[in-house]
């Protein structure tokens, strides 16, 4: 029997392999629940989980409620550009109040990093972190090594890069915590002023050439540059960055080999990623969507179990 | 601890042709009937059923799925453990099937309650039965009883049933174990 180590999902840092492995067998599990013509379990019908975006999210708040939808809890939905955190209420304030409506799970985003690691210590529920400004995103990043295991059987061993905006990633993070976790081999590209210094110490490689960062690489994990993050110019244009660090139909069929190109998304087409690789059958992006609501669904479910 | 043989293994043979005959009697040639183990352990049985169809009595086209019921069951979050799911696998709908639920041990009715929900989602059984090997009887916390049996027992709660396999744990043979 499988049980996690954590009581909140806060950030890759804090799981150990075990803990991943267990969440990926789970997530096949509900993988093939949702492909069946009735795609709902009732496991979760007396849990309420609350959705509490402090910050815009599409595709991650979707994705959260669709998995929670599938196990049959109860959802709230909360975003603070339509609430009292306007009005001058603090973050516990606000998570207290909707605790106080009998509300036993949390999923949080937050601009601020460290904040579901702050509210776990001041509130009687599970916490999942759905991005903490710069700092972890760990659902993306479980999904993405599972979508990397299903695509090419293991993460053990392959060679991930991870190109772009790496210095205002919490997707970037958490992927490097889950990829060097599991045994692949991580480097990271992007314009110098991208890479955070000392990035080295997590055990990853810096390469500021995509040409070579690509024939190395069997996996390219595309971002965004994050441009609502940035308070100064980190490079001279976008199209100067679209010339050295974006991917293109004809870079790929350059290389002797064919590489797996993914995206956490939103994709800014034409800048980090051209349509014609986004649309490729080497693109694993709309995949890496669907595994999101499976594991999602693993992660809430092994968690809840735990309460 | 102490176990005594309930069932040995010329017993459970001898029990299975009879389980194998029952179903051909109401279902002869089986082209409307699905046969569904219940995960885990009602797989083995499930299994060895069909075989013995297929190749003592020469039934073509048996339809055979494994259900699981861990995402189904009524104690989540109530027991101590996390439940750890099994392979759930039917290729086929069951719509205006004729189902039989097959697992080992019936004995508070809980997971053929929770097998009864999970069925659904593969659609409307035109009806559903239940064979067991083992049948606890004056256990049940539903009422929910056999139309296949193997062998009825009177087994007290601090008691448990144990069917071994001989693919998975070396030998056929039913225990009763004094806890």
């Amino acid at each position: 029997m499988g049980e996690l180590s954590v009581d909140h999902l806060l950030g890759i840092k804090y799981l150990n392999k075990k803990d991943i492995e267990l969440i990926f067998e789970t997530a096949d599990h509900f993988k093939e629940v949702i492909n069946r013509s009735i795609r709902k379990v009732p496991t979760l019908r007396d849990i309420t989980i609350a959705n509490i975006f402090f910050e815009n999210s599409t595709r991650t708040k979707l994705s959260f409620e669709l998995a929670e939808k599938r196990l049959s809890a109860d959802v709230v939905n909360f975003s603070a550009s339509q609430s009292s955190v306007k009005k001058g209420e603090t973050l516990i304030d606000t998570v207290n109040n909707i605790l106080s409506m009998k509300v036993d799970m949390v999923v949080m985003r937050h601009p601020n990093p460290g904040a579901g690691i702050f509210l776990s210590k001041h509130v009687d529920a599970s916490i999942i972190n759905a991005g903490d400004g710069a700092h972890e995103h760990p659902t993306q990043a479980l999904l993405d090594s599972y979508s990397i295991r299903e695509k090419l059987g293991d993460v053990g061993g392959k060679n991930v890069v991870i190109v772009g905006d790496i210095l205002h990633s919490r997707v970037a993070l958490s992927n490097i915590f889950a990829l060097k976790l599991q045994g692949a081999n991580v480097k990271v590209c992007g314009p110098k002023t991208l890479i955070p210094k000392h990035i080295e110490a997590l055990g990853v490689q810096v390469e500021t050439n995509l040409r070579r960062a690509l024939e190395w690489c069997d996996v390219a994990n595309m971002l965004r540059v994050q441009n609502e993050r940035m308070d100064i110019s980190y490079f001279p244009s976008t199209r100067e960055y679209t010339q050295q660090f974006g991917v293109n139909k004809a870079l790929l069929n350059s290389l002797d080999k064919q590489i797996v190109i993914m995206h956490p998304g939103p994709i800014n087409r034409g800048v980090e990623i051209t349509s014609d690789v986004a649309d490729s059958n080497q693109s694993i992006i709309l995949e890496q969507v669907e595994n999101g609501v499976a594991i999602r669904m693993a992660v809430i479910y092994l968690l809840a179990a735990k309460k | 601890m102490s176990q005594k043989v309930l069932l040995t293994s010329k017993e459970i043979n001898i029990i299975l042709h009879r389980l194998a005959c029952q179903l051909l009697e109401n279902h002869l040639d089986f082209s409307n009937t699905a046969l569904i183990g219940i995960q885990p352990r009602g797989v083995y049985l499930a299994e060895r059923l069909t075989k013995i169809l297929r190749e003592d009595y020469k039934v073509k086209n048996i339809e055979l799925g494994f259900l699981d019921i861990t995402f189904y069951r009524d104690d989540f979050g109530r027991g101590d453990k996390t439940l750890k799911a099994n392979t759930t696998k039917i290729d086929f709908l069951v719509e205006d099937k004729n189902v039989v639920f097959i697992d080992d041990v019936l004995y508070t009715g809980r997971s053929i309650r929770a097998a009864l929900t999970a069925i659904q989602s593969f659609g409307r059984p035109s009806d559903i039965e239940l064979l067991t090997l083992i049948d606890r009887r004056f256990s049940r916390h539903l009422p929910i009883q056999p139309n296949y049996r193997g062998r009825q027992v009177d087994a007290i709660n601090e008691e448990k049933v144990k069917v071994m396999w001989k693919e998975n744990d070396g030998e056929d043979v039913v225990y009763l174990v004094n806890k």
